[in-house]
């Protein structure tokens, strides 16, 4: 073209990033790629290679290794053998490997950007500006929790062998997400990197030997779905660390379960984007921009559900219509293009179709005649409007360049219908006005809120999932918490199988003398008849019967579960006011700890003075968890932005509890006192042989103010109730103390919501304040949310 | 934005003419808070987007080329200094009329092209020097006017320096604003004072200078051009150069959203001007492709796009003889202004 003739138009042109140096790497490969087990490359023992391809062309890039169960073997033994020695190491030592690991990213990193675009079909702009930089940051970021682990986790050890399973959609810094942070604080890993996008965590394994990574602390190993099956059920891993879809997560999470694994899940979203009608409106439009189409729209956290005040909806569709005009679709290798190719035809598929079910339902489509190339598996950014939530595509994750529309009247209904979703990953909100953008934040449920922003990603902040969005933050002093346990977990004994020497169930004598008394449920603040009609009768020590309580059942749990919802407003209760209830519960337990201790004795037969000391533990517990109230602060994390990065700790929601079988008062009131101090409301299955500790006690709550459904008390089978409360899809947590049957089956029962679920299966200190009424204890009742403010005049 | 009426206004921009005029052709509104009042301007958004701009878009190659043409015919030519004289205002009109070097011209197919820069842009002073100077160029002479730079002249002062520029010739007048009006809020003061330097240019041009350097808050800026434009301001323009901070990408962008806010809202069309601190090829391919993203390719044009540089040029220049030899120039190869 003449410049005489580009001079009419000023069109931009071809801006061909070179691929020569990463076409020599692919060559230096083309026998096909190894895996990188115990420092070593090694031809893969199933024989098996796959291909991977470039989808702005569909040409194959590489001839790829695909790992079989001895390769995995090979690679978790190889990790296990370097763990103990990884972790022994001076935080110092692992954190100059780190440092190293940093440096020798950019010094590659445009290597690095050009095969991650050329694998992916992400612009090279993102891959050399966003990607890698984030990548070098996140090593640098965790260097420095290597140097300090000593100093700030002193009771905190490494979980061990990490199996971690990443994403196709930003290959390298989901790599970074979890090797950074594994093996800063002593783990070792087992990494498969995606099989549409393996290349450039083959490059990160070469980078790692000469970053003086030892043999065995990153194995990579590349293949599909089996291999990453084959790692989530290795007997060797003690921790999965996963990001992808929520579907796959369910599959780890039931895989996984009772297996004692620790497991973070970070998987799908289909996050609000919320614009109010003061907000910068042109600047707004291009956070839409950086939110959908970004990375091809495939990124989990993308705003995908655009919610307009009606006084800006019109005004607001007009301009997005205008600014997709300008949006350019071609070549990834482009330097001036904005949206890049597909990662795979099965996902252009799914884009297409779930795009058309929208037009079927009603939206319309709106997309600008930009030029997309004839070739490569592109899709052009879309617009849909006329959308209602009802709508297929306003609830499935399309993860594609489609962003769906829709208005609201109030910042009320905005909130309603951004937590109108299953999943809870982030959330942006644009308003002016900083009363309205920081009232939204906290009613969000989302683990990420930006204000006025999108998509900020920093090393320093934690991200994660709210809901079915996953558990477990990457990324911050709450990320140190995924890949670290409590010390005292190392040397825990499992707790035994339990052979409750039950009664019969029936219709019990009275007992002789007194004035029957009927424990009941408690349930909404009021003592209700079980459901069953049947009751459960206690005997004491020399099997005697001292009383009948409720033999609970489904629908039971089910008015409880309803009951702590509506309970909900306790979570914005102030933190003094919570405080207050749990030292008025203390001073009522206090005043009866004769009766309470009496019955603790009579049911478990030990001495008076070990049941005094029991109950007098349980008052100094309410007292200690009243103290965390308002002192278990969130963080002002530090991203090199200006603003504020707040790490709020939130309650999770409605927590069933299945306490533990013994001893009978302590673990019920530590449980309860730690999950009601942090704002949430619980329903709690109490030891069943001393079920009647627990009625007690509801009469204790019912005289200290606990608002009805705070704290609602379901007595009777705990493995039976606990697994109705493990299904029940509004609750939002399953704890539970019992033996490795009852965890299989409530972490398995758990993934009908993907509760979060803290089942535990060893013998526990419950009197022990720092193992069971500190931060460990409150950090399994609460969420992280990080919420971005930018500001600046 | 918060009035309905602003709304409906702004949804209905599809069905603007298409054709845009050449020209700006802004006779200006009646003065109106509400548009004012509805600016809204995040600056850690909009330094966002001017951030991450230079990285989205880029040309090479005979694109680079053409565009660096472009900047050539878009660009003020500038002398305002204390020491100028008639001789210097003559030399400059001289790069003025011949930008580039023949030889690079030929090479880059532009022989027949007429190639010149977008004015000359002088003290009232040199107007009458320019307009000889540039006789039968096409070039037009524009005046920095009303006690440039700081303004803060006798109203009449300016308002006569004005007419005097007219008189003598000038085509463009390059007024500036009183600062403290926007630094008090005072919207119908700027836009009276406005009003009445617009009127005073008859048909002249008038660019009017905000000293956004000056106003600091981006939203001062995003108000104060509303104002101007409202007030019938032909171009906006940046800074007069002698601010502490001159043109910056966030300024720029939050101007071109007025324009496009005001286009919406009026259906009339003012021009861009950023001034001050633009000295590479690089830096203007920037404002360039800001020019395109944000208004389209009617705005990168010399009739609503002006930089305002003095030795900008001599960069371009260069970057075109290393496009057209391979190698890069040394600065006495090339004509000085």
């Amino acid at each position: 073209m003449s410049i005489a003739e580009i001079l009419d138009d000023l069109d931009y042109g071809p801006a061909p990033e070179s691929d020569a140096e990463a076409r020599a790497w692919l060559a230096r490969h083309k026998e096909g790629t190894l895996l990188y087990i115990g420092g070593e490359w090694r031809r893969p023992k199933s024989g098996r290679f796959f291909d991977t391809a470039d989808p702005a062309t569909g040409a194959v890039l590489a001839k790829v290794a695909e790992a079989g169960a001895e390769d995995i073997d090979d690679a978790v033994a190889a990790a296990r053998k370097a763990q103990a020695k990884w972790a022994a190491l001076p935080g110092h030592e692992r954190a100059k490997v780190l440092y190293a690991i940093a440096r020798m990213i950019l010094k590659n990193s445009r290597l690095f950007a050009v095969i991650e675009a050329l694998d992916n079909g992400k612009p090279i702009r993102e891959t050399r500006d966003i990607d890698v930089p984030l990548v070098a940051r996140h090593f640098y970021h965790h260097a420095g929790w290597a140097e300090l682990q000593g100093q700030e986790f002193p009771d905190r050890v490494p979980v061990g062998v990490c199996g971690q399973i990443i994403p196709w959609n930003f290959p390298l810094l989901m790599l970074a997400w979890k090797i950074a942070p594994a093996i800063a604080l002593g783990n070792t890993v087992v990494l498969k990197p995606a099989e549409y996008t393996p290349l450039t965590a083959l490059l990160f394994a070469e980078i790692c030997a000469m970053a003086g990574v030892p043999a065995g602390v990153v194995n990579i190993v590349t293949g599909d779905g089996a291999t990453g099956e084959l790692i989530v059920r290795h007997p060797g891993i003690d921790k999965i660390a996963f990001t992808g879809s929520t579907e796959v997560g369910r599959k780890i999470r039931e895989a996984t379960a009772g297996s004692g694994k620790a497991l973070t899940l970070e998987l799908g979203g289909k996050s609000p984007f919320i614009v109010f009608d003061d907000a910068d409106l042109d600047s707004a439009v291009e956070g839409v921009v950086d939110a959908i189409w970004f990375n091809q729209g495939q990124v989990c956290c993308a705003g995908s559900r655009l919610l307009l005040q009606e006084s800006i909806h019109d005004a607001m569709i007009e301009k997005l219509k205008a600014r997709l005009a300008t949006l350019r679709v071609g070549p990834p290798l482009d330097k001036a293009i904005d949206v890049g190719a597909v990662v795979a035809p099965v996902q252009l598929e799914r884009i297409r179709s779930l795009v058309a079910q929208g037009v079927a339902e009603g939206a319309r489509v709106y997309q600008a005649k930009c030029e997309v190339p004839g070739k490569g598996l592109y899709f052009p950014p879309t617009l849909m409007t006329n959308v209602q939530p009802a709508q297929t595509c306003a609830r499935v994750e399309i993860f594609g360049p489609v962003l769906v529309a829709m208005s609201f009247r109030t910042p009320e209904e905005a909130v309603a219908l951004a937590n109108n979703t299953e999943y809870g990953l982030a959330a942006s909100v644009w308003s002016e006005s900083v009363n309205l953008a920081l009232d939204i934040a906290p009613k969000l449920k989302a683990g990420v809120v930006w204000v006025n922003s999108t998509n900020l990603f920093d090393a320093s902040s934690g991200f994660g999932g709210y809901k079915e969005s996953g558990y477990g933050r990457e990324g911050g002093r709450e990320g140190v918490f995924a890949y670290t346990r409590p010390a005292w977990l190392r040397k825990a004994k499992p707790l035994a199988e339990e052979k409750p020497e039950k009664a019969e169930l029936g219709a019990a004598p009275a007992l002789p003398g007194l004035v029957d008394r009927t424990a009941k449920m408690y349930i909404g603040g009021k003592q209700q008849r079980p459901d069953g009609g049947y009751s459960r009768p206690i005997l004491d020590r020399g099997g005697k019967l001292i009383g009948e309580v409720g033999e609970g059942n489904r629908k039971d749990i089910r008015n409880a579960a309803e009951a702590a919802r509506k309970a909900a407003g306790w979570a914005s209760a102030s933190e003094h006011s919570r405080a207050q209830i749990l030292y008025f519960i203390a001073e009522n337990l206090s005043a009866r700890a004769d009766e309470f201790a009496a019955r603790l004795a009579a049911l478990s037969g030990a001495r008076r003075t070990i049941a005094r000391a029991e109950v007098e533990a349980s008052v100094t517990r309410l007292f200690t968890f009243a103290a965390w109230a308002d002192k278990y602060e969130g963080l002002v994390h530090r991203p090199p932005f200006r603003g504020l990065a707040l790490a709020v700790n939130e309650p999770v929601g409605v927590v069933g509890i299945v306490a533990p079988e013994a001893p009978a008062l302590l673990p019920f009131v530590t449980l309860m006192a730690a999950a009601i101090t942090t704002g949430n409301t619980t329903v709690m299955i109490p030891s069943e042989s001393a079920a009647l500790v627990a009625t007690d006690l509801y009469q204790v709550l019912d005289t200290s103010d606990v608002p009805g459904g705070v704290v609602n008390i379901v007595t009777g089978d705990r493995m039976k109730l606990g697994l109705e409360l493990a299904k029940h899809d509004a609750v939002d947590a399953i704890w539970s103390f019992g033996p490795r049957a009852m965890a299989e089956a409530f972490e398995k029962a758990s993934t009908g919501n993907l509760k979060q679920t803290w089942c535990e299966t060893v013998v526990r200190d419950w009197t022990d304040d720092r193992i069971s009424a500190g931060r460990d204890t409150l950090a399994h009742a609460t969420q992280v949310k990080n919420v971005w403010i930018p500001y600046g005049e | 934005m918060p009035s309905p009426a602003a709304a409906r206004e702004t949804a209905s921009v599809h069905h603007l003419p298409n054709a845009l005029p050449e020209h700006p052709d802004n006779p200006g509104v009646p003065f109106d808070l509400d548009p004012v009042a509805a600016v809204r301007v995040n600056l850690s958004a909009v330094e966002r987007r001017a951030a991450t701009l230079p990285g989205r878009r880029t040309v090479k190659k005979e694109w680079q080329a053409a565009w660096l043409i472009r900047a050539i015919e878009c660009i003020d030519l500038t002398t305002l200094s204390g020491d100028d004289t008639e001789g210097r205002v003559e030399r400059l009109c001289a790069k003025a009329r011949k930008p580039l070097r023949d030889d690079l011209k030929e090479a880059l197919g532009l022989g027949s092209r007429r190639l010149t820069v977008g004015a000359v842009c002088v003290y009232h002073r040199f107007v009458a020097t320019a307009k000889a100077a540039l006789e039968g160029s096409g070039v037009p002479v524009a005046a920095v006017s009303t006690g440039f730079p700081a303004g803060l002249a006798p109203f009449e002062t300016r308002v006569r320096e004005i007419e005097a520029s007219v008189a003598d010739g000038a085509d463009e007048i390059d007024t500036v604003i009183t600062r403290e009006h926007v630094l008090r809020g005072d919207w119908k003061a700027l836009y009276d004072e406005v009003r009445a330097f617009k009127e005073a240019c008859g048909r002249a041009h008038m660019k009017t200078i905000l000293g956004t350097g000056d106003l600091k808050t981006l939203r001062n800026v995003g108000k104060a051009s509303m104002v101007a434009m409202m007030a019938g301001s032909d171009f906006i323009k940046t800074s007069t150069g002698k601010e502490g901070v001159n043109a910056t990408i966030p300024v720029a962008l939050v101007m071109l959203r007025a324009i496009r806010a005001y286009r919406e809202m009026t259906g009339h069309v003012v021009g861009f001007k950023p001034a001050g601190g633009i000295s590479t090829a690089k830096d203007v391919m920037t404002y360039e492709f800001l020019m395109k993203e944000e208004l389209g390719n009617a705005w990168l044009q010399p009739g609503l796009f002006r930089i305002g540089a003095s030795s900008l040029l001599a960069d371009i220049e260069r970057q075109l003889e290393y496009y057209v030899t391979g190698r890069y120039a040394s600065f006495d190869h090339h004509a000085m202004a």
